[in-house]
C-alpha cells in the first residue's frame, strides 16, 4: 500500500486514519466540492482583468494599468470597491426573496463546473447523464431572473425580467438541439465519455454547425454580446438586476462573468476533445494545461466578438433565433442522425477498438463534415438571396419616392 | 437503502396536500399549482416502485417520462385557458367562472 | 430501526423540502412565494429521483418542472397580477378539504402502505436488486417496436396539440 497521501487515495487515507467509512466518503466529497467551485471563483477575478484589456486593445485603448504591475490587481481593487458600497434594498421589496436571487444566479453558474473533466483522472463528478445535468442547471438561471426581477418591485425590473426570460428560454431550443449532436456522436451523455470519444478526431472536425450553434446560443443564455441585452443600459436601464446594489450586484456581475468563461470550457470540451493532447495519460495534470488553452482561445474568440459586434434589437434577438437558429438546429440533427446510419451501413464507421486512431476515425469525419458542408451553403446561399432581395426591394423603394419627389417639384406651383 | 414505505408515505403526503389545494384554493394558478403538487406524488411512486420492484423493466421510467409530457401540456394549456379566462371576465377566482351553470 | 447514514439524512432533507414546499403552495396568500415554493418541492422530488438511481429522471424533473413550468406558472401570475393578492385565498369548503385530505392521507398509510410494505408488511421482505437499467436502456425501451414507441410519438402528438391550443387560447383576437 502508498503510505504517502495524495488526491487519488484520499479517501483510503483518510479510512487508515480511523474515520468512519461513511465520514470519509463525505469529507472527500466535500474537499471535491469545496475545489471545484474555488477554481471558478478565482479565475473570475483575472477574468475580468483579461476582458478589460482585451476590450481595450480592440478599442484602441491603454486598459486599467495603475493598480499593482501592469494594472493586474484592478480587479481586487474593483471588488473591495463594491463590497464597500451601500447594499440597498428598495421600500416596497420583497426582501427573503430579493436577497435569495444573488445566491441563485451565482449557484447556477458554479454547479456546472461539477461534470467538468479536467483531466483523464479529474472530475468532479462524472454523472452518466452530464450533458442533460448543464442543461437542467443552467435553466435553474431563468429562476433567478424571475425572481429579481418581480422581487424589486421595480417595472423596469420587471419588464427586463420578462425580457430576459423570452431570451433565455428561446435560445434552450438551439441548445440543447446543438448538443444533441455531440451526444449522438459519443453514443453517451457523460461529459467524460464525451471528451473520450474525441480522442480520434475533435467533434468540431465532424459537426461544425453544431458547434457553432452551441457557441452562438450560449452566448445568448450567458447574456453576452452582442445578446446582452440583459445588461443593456441604453435601452430600459439595466433590466432585472436595477435596484441591486453593492454586494448582490456583485454577485451578479461574477455570476456572469463566469458564465462567459464556463461556455468557454464546455465547448473546448464537447467540441475541442476537452483534456485530450499528447502525452495526456501518461502525466494526466497536462490536460488541465490542454483544457486551459483550449479554453482561453475560445474565451479570447467571445471576448473580440464582444467588443466588436453591435447589440441585437430585442425583436431582431428573437426573428434571429425562431427564424434562423432553430430551423438549421432541426436540420442539423436529421442529417447528422442520417448520415451516422449511412456510415454505418457502409462500415466505415470505426471500430471500437481502435477508436482513439485518427486515420480510422477518417471516413466517418470526412463524410460528415460534407454534410455539415453541404448545410453550409444552403444557408449562406439563402441568406445572400434574402439579403439582395431586400437590397433590391430597398432601392425600388428609393427610386419610387426619389421619382415623386422629382415630380413634385417639377409640377407647376399653383393650380 | 431507505425502506420504499418511506418514500410511499412521503409521496401520499404529498398527494394529500396538492389534493387540499385544489379543493381549497380560490385562485385558478393556484389551483393548478396543487394539481402539479400531486402529479409529482404520482411520479415519486412510479419511481420508487420501479427502483424497489422491478429495476430492471423500463416500465416504471417510461410512465413517469409520459407523466412529464402530460404535466407540460397541461400547464401550457391550463395557463392558457387561466390567461384567456381572465381577459374576458377580468378575475381567475373559480367561483367567478360560472357562465355555464345555471 | 432505520440506519442513519448520508443516505438517510438526504432522505430526510429531500423529505422536508418536498412536504414544507407543499404546505407552502397551499397555505401561502402571495402566489409568487407559493410558486418558489413549488419549485422547493418539485427540487425535493429531484433529490428523491437521484436516491432512487434515475439521474435521467431528476435532470428531467429540474429541466421541465423547474426551467419551464415553474417559469410559466410565474407569467400567468404575473400577468393575472391584480389577483395576487386575495382577502380569501380559501373558498367556503376548505374546512371539509383539510378533513378530506387528512382522512385520506391516513387511509393509505393505514390502510394500505404500512401492512403492506411496513414494518412486518406482506411485501416487507423483498430483495432490493443492485442491479439498475441505465439511461440508455430507458432510451432504448422508449424507441423499441415492442415496448413504448407508440406511447412515445402519441405523447409528442400530444405535445404538438397542446402547443397549437395554448397559442390560440391565449392569443389576442385581432
Amino acid at each position: 500500500m502508498e503510505s504517502v497521501c495524495s488526491i487519488n487515495n484520499f479517501v483510503q487515507c483518510l479510512l487508515n486514519l480511523g474515520i468512519a467509512p461513511d465520514l470519509a466518503q463525505f469529507i472527500n466529497i466535500l474537499l471535491g466540492v469545496v475545489l471545484v467551485a474555488i477554481v471558478p471563483l478565482v479565475t473570475v477575478i483575472m477574468l475580468i482583468y483579461i476582458e478589460r484589456k482585451v476590450a481595450a486593445r480592440v478599442q484602441d485603448r491603454i486598459g486599467p494599468n495603475r493598480v499593482g504591475p501592469y494594472g493586474l490587481l484592478q480587479s481586487v481593487a474593483d471588488a473591495v470597491k463594491l463590497l464597500t458600497k451601500e447594499d440597498i434594498t428598495p421600500l416596497g421589496a420583497d426582501k427573503f426573496i430579493y436577497n435569495l436571487a444573488p445566491i441563485i444566479a451565482f449557484a447556477s453558474v458554479i454547479l456546472v463546473w461539477a461534470v467538468i473533466p479536467f483531466t483523464p483522472l479529474h472530475v468532479g463528478a462524472d454523472l452518466s447523464i452530464g450533458v442533460l445535468y448543464f442543461m437542467a442547471v443552467s435553466s435553474i438561471g431563468t429562476v433567478k431572473v424571475v425572481v429579481a426581477g418581480w422581487s424589486s418591485n421595480n417595472k423596469y425590473a420587471l419588464l427586463g425580467a420578462f425580457r430576459t426570460i423570452a431570451q433565455l428560454l428561446s435560445y434552450e431550443v438551439p441548445l440543447v438541439l446543438a448538443l444533441l449532436i455531440p451526444v449522438m456522436l459519443a453514443g453517451t451523455m457523460s461529459m467524460q465519455g464525451i471528451t473520450i470519444a474525441q480522442q480520434g478526431m475533435w467533434f468540431i472536425v465532424m459537426a461544425p454547425v453544431a458547434a457553432v450553434i452551441f457557441f452562438i446560443a450560449n452566448l445568448a443564455e450567458a447574456g453576452r454580446a452582442p445578446f446582452d441585452l440583459i445588461e443593456a443600459e441604453s435601452e430600459i436601464i439595466a433590466g432585472y438586476n436595477i435596484e441591486y446594489s453593492g454586494f448582490k450586484f456583485g454577485m451578479f456581475m461574477a455570476a456572469e462573468f463566469i458564465h462567459a468563461f464556463t461556455i468557454a470550457v464546455l465547448a473546448a470540451v464537447i467540441f475541442l476533445g476537452g483534456w485530450s493532447g499528447p502525452f495526456v495519460h501518461e502525466v494526466p495534470v497536462l490536460g488541465f494545461i490542454y483544457l486551459g488553452i483550449k479554453t482561453f482561445i475560445i474565451y479570447l474568440f467571445s471576448l473580440v466578438l464582444r467588443s466588436t459586434v453591435p447589440r441585437v434589437r430585442i425583436d431582431q434577438l428573437m426573428a434571429f433565433n425562431w427564424k434562423f437558429l432553430v430551423p438549421i438546429s432541426i436540420i442539423n440533427v436529421l442529417m447528422t442522425a442520417f448520415l451516422l446510419q449511412v456510415v454505418r451501413a457502409l462500415g466505415l464507421a470505426p471500430d471500437p477498438a481502435q477508436a482513439t486512431d485518427f486515420v480510422a476515425n477518417l471516413p466517418q469525419a470526412v463524410i460528415l463534415l460534407l454534410g455539415n458542408l453541404v448545410v453550409i451553403g444552403i444557408v449562406l446561399t439563402m441568406i445572400r438571396n434574402t439579403g439582395r432581395r431586400q437590397r433590391l426591394e430597398d432601392e425600388a423603394r428609393h427610386a419610387a419616392a426619389l421619382e415623386r419627389e422629382l415630380e413634385r417639384v417639377s409640377a407647376p406651383a399653383g393650380d | 437503502m431507505v425502506p420504499l414505505w418511506m418514500y410511499l408515505a412521503v409521496a401520499a403526503g404529498l398527494f394529500c396536500i396538492g389534493a387540499y389545494g385544489v379543493l381549497s384554493r380560490r385562485n385558478a394558478v393556484a389551483v393548478l399549482m396543487g394539481v402539479e403538487l400531486m402529479l409529482n406524488a404520482v411520479n415519486i411512486n412510479l419511481i420508487a416502485f420501479w427502483r424497489y420492484v422491478s429495476p430492471l423493466n423500463m416500465a416504471g421510467q417510461a410512465f413517469t417520462a409520459f407523466v412529464f409530457v402530460v404535466a407540460a401540456a397541461e400547464a401550457a394549456v391550463g395557463l392558457a385557458i387561466i390567461i384567456s379566462v381572465y381577459r374576458n371576465r377580468r378575475s381567475v377566482i373559480v367561483e367567478d367562472v360560472d357562465l355555464l351553470k345555471w | 430501526m432505520i440506519e442513519l447514514n448520508v443516505q438517510t439524512i438526504a432522505f430526510l432533507i429531500f423529505a422536508a423540502c418536498i412536504l414544507g414546499g407543499a404546505l407552502g403552495v397551499v397555505t401561502t396568500r402571495n402566489l409568487i412565494h407559493a410558486t418558489l415554493y413549488l419549485v422547493l418541492s418539485l427540487f425535493g422530488a429531484a433529490g428523491f429521483f437521484v436516491l432512487l438511481s434515475a439521474p435521467f429522471m431528476a435532470a428531467v424533473q429540474v429541466l421541465v418542472y423547474i426551467g419551464a413550468i415553474a417559469i410559466l406558472i410565474v407569467f400567468a401570475v404575473m400577468l393575472t397580477r391584480s389577483m395576487t393578492r386575495l382577502r380569501d385565498i380559501y373558498n367556503r369548503q376548505w374546512v371539509m378539504s383539510a378533513i378530506a385530505a387528512g382522512l385520506l392521507f391516513v387511509l393509505l398509510m393505514v390502510g394500505v402502505i404500512l401492512p403492506v410494505w411496513g414494518v412486518g408488511g406482506a411485501q416487507a421482505g423483498r430483495e432490493v436488486s443492485e442491479v439498475v437499467a441505465s439511461t440508455a436502456e430507458l432510451g432504448t425501451a422508449l424507441v423499441s417496436p415492442n415496448q413504448f414507441v407508440l406511447p412515445f410519438e402519441v405523447a409528442s402528438l400530444l405535445l404538438t396539440a397542446a402547443m397549437i391550443g395554448a397559442i390560440v387560447i391565449a392569443r389576442d383576437d385581432e
